[in-house]
């Protein structure tokens, strides 16, 4: 079988955007481009979801992704969990497509009685195995989100450990917005492994703003650049900064 | 299906009881009686069929659903299947314009591990370990491997009293990714091991669970899980419980990951319950018996048991001898 390859971005923040354009619209031209954008809404402990979270999910629900809100102890599972989810997501459209041009338009696999449903179903299992995955992960660390970046190391180790269970090959990269000097900056590149993520979130500072719709365009363009790189035959180093421009 | 989040899901599957429909292809009717309890794919109900009282389990997700139908119907293939409850019918429910796939299975009925435990006795809880473990082995060798392994996931049915497996959501072909799984009882959580489906993820499983019954209440993991770290704290909570204690080697091994297959760890298991009830006079002879009578088919290469039951036919037969030879001496005489 062709190998394909799911593109996602998955987003975790816990507030509201203040910067920059809307990230909900930056999230719907990704998904125009094939890039699904997740999002994980990161509440405190005992804390009531807030008009943020609306946030989170619009972002999600244009970028063709999956929303979770969850508090801080449950991000491991929960950073997993939507990754998977939307990746079977994924695949369920494209068989779906697949599906439609042989038995025409209209006709999903819903449609389906529940004996065909499960070789469906098979199908998409096999894929969600063997597909290769690229994640760009973009964590939120404005100032309120400080006391939960040690959790959230803990939960992209998860991730990276379930990903690499899979048969699939696997590359992440980590995002971080604010930066130091600009709306985003770039932690870790390309890379097949996430057990280089020690220490990362200790070495930066964590702002007053947040610049998620800068930081989701950022995100797009570093996927843009992978694209291009990858027509040259070399990836994986990146000495280009990252650019802020709008599109 | 942008909105997964919990809360619109939890609001389609609140179905009374009384609810009633048809199956959309199948056309068999159902009545629910009581909600049972929720799984990863859906919620169960209890509810009325034509077959009598069966589980029905509802799911949002076609897929999700459709994936754990799979995996029972691929268990109803495997000869005298205890693995998994049933599969009885497959269908779709149309509720308030909706379409809600189901699928209705047996109804399992029993109790959880740590309830049984409690009212019969904790001499129940190996005993259970070793039919687990033997499940586990049936079922590794048909090429899968059970995943989201947990007390929630199991039911003690009977009398005879057996475990069973009540959710098989996590279910998993031998060599992908694991599907489902709990925190607690993950090997990748404590940083013991990855999620590939293996025999030895379950096995890291079936040792918390053990682990388990001796801290109700379970504790938690140290931040940072380095390997080591985990791996001594577990050591220590298993030397500070007088029940684990005896398991310790058994239940290193398996969370090290290093058992190949379960039949090994069954036969160590099996061991060691020997090894501790032959130390250790009965605390009191009703208690006692249970579980003997229970391993026993399972130790029959044991040595004082087997020769004390083989003693019994042997006195009988020459009782009996003795008794017609002298009737027959007897009759001589008197005739």
């Amino acid at each position: 079988m062709n190998h394909g390859k799911i593109k996602q971005i998955l987003l975790l923040t816990d507030g509201c955007s203040n910067q920059g354009e809307d990230p909900a619209a930056v999230a719907a031209f990704a998904r125009e481009k094939g890039i699904t954008v997740n999002v994980i809404g990161v509440l405190d402990h005992g804390s009531a979801r807030d008009h943020g979270m609306q946030e989170v999910e619009n972002i999600a629900a244009s970028g063709g992704g999956v929303s979770q809100i969850v508090n801080v102890d449950q991000l491991a599972r929960t950073v997993q969990m939507v990754t998977k989810q939307s990746m079977t997501h994924t695949l369920h459209g494209v068989v779906q497509s697949e599906l439609s041009q042989i038995l025409g338009s209209g006709q999903e696999v819903d449609d389906l009685p529940p004996d065909k449903r499960g070789e469906v179903v098979d199908v998409v299992d096999e894929l969600g195995e063997t597909v290769d995955l690229d994640v760009l992960i973009l964590v939120d660390t404005s100032a309120s989100m400080k006391p939960k970046l040690p959790m959230v190391q803990d939960a992209l180790t998860d991730l990276s450990i379930s990903l690499h269970s899979r048969t699939g090959e696997n590359h992440f990269a980590l995002f971080v917005f604010p930066g130091k000097r600009k709306d985003t900056e770039k932690m870790l590149d390309w890379t097949p492994e996430m057990n280089s993520l020690t220490g990362v979130f200790q070495r930066m500072t964590t702002g007053g703003i947040t610049p998620t719709g800068p930081a989701l365009q950022a995100a797009l363009q570093h996927f843009d650049k992978r694209l291009s790189k990858r027509s040259l035959k070399r990836y994986g180093e990146d000495e280009f900064p990252i650019e802020e421009s709008g599109f | 299906m942008e909105k997964m989040n919990s809360q619109s899901k939890n609001q389609a599957f609140d179905l009374a009881p009384g609810t009633a429909w048809t199956g959309k292809w199948n056309q068999n009717p159902y009545k629910i009686i009581k909600r049972l309890g929720k799984g990863a794919n859906g919620v169960v109900y209890l509810a009325d069929t034509r077959t009598g009282q069966k589980a029905v389990k509802i799911g949002e997700d076609k897929m999700s659903l459709t994936s754990e139908v799979n995996v029972l119907r691929a268990f109803s293939k495997v000869q005298g299947n205890v693995l998994g409850p049933s599969l009885l019918d497959v269908d779709d429910v149309i509720w308030k314009g909706e379409v809600y796939p189901f699928f209705c299975m047996e109804y399992l009925e029993g109790e959880t591990l740590l309830d049984f435990a409690r009212k019969r006795g904790s001499e129940w809880i190996p005993v259970f370990m070793v039919q687990l473990l033997g499940d586990l082995d049936r079922l590794h060798q048909e090429g899968w491997i059970f995943g989201d392994l947990k007390p929630d996931n199991l039911i003690i049915t009977g009398p005879p009293s057996r475990v069973r497996w009540f959710d098989v959501g996590g279910t998993t072909r031998q060599g992908r990714a694991v599907k489902e799984y709990t925190e607690f009882y993950d090997r990748g959580y404590w940083g013991l091991g990855d999620r590939r489906a293996e025999p030895s993820y379950d096995l890291f499983a079936a040792a918390m669970i053990l682990i388990e019954t001796a801290y109700p209440r379970r504790f938690d993991k140290p931040g940072g899980a380095a390997p080591e770290k985990t791996l001594s704290l577990l050591r220590r909570y298993i030397q500070h419980s007088q029940p684990l204690a005896p398991f310790q080697h058994v239940l290193l091994r398996a969370l090290k990951g290093e058992y190949p297959n379960a039949q090994l760890m069954k036969k160590d298991l099996i061991q060691t319950i020997e090894k501790k009830t032959s130390r250790k006079p009965p605390a009191s002879p009703k208690q006692k018996g249970k579980p003997h009578k229970k391993t026993r088919p399972r130790q029959r290469a044991a040595g004082s048991s087997k020769e004390k039951a083989s003693y019994r036919p042997e006195i009988i037969l020459t009782t009996s001898f003795l008794f017609l030879s002298s009737v027959l001496y007897f009759m001589g005489q008197w005739m």
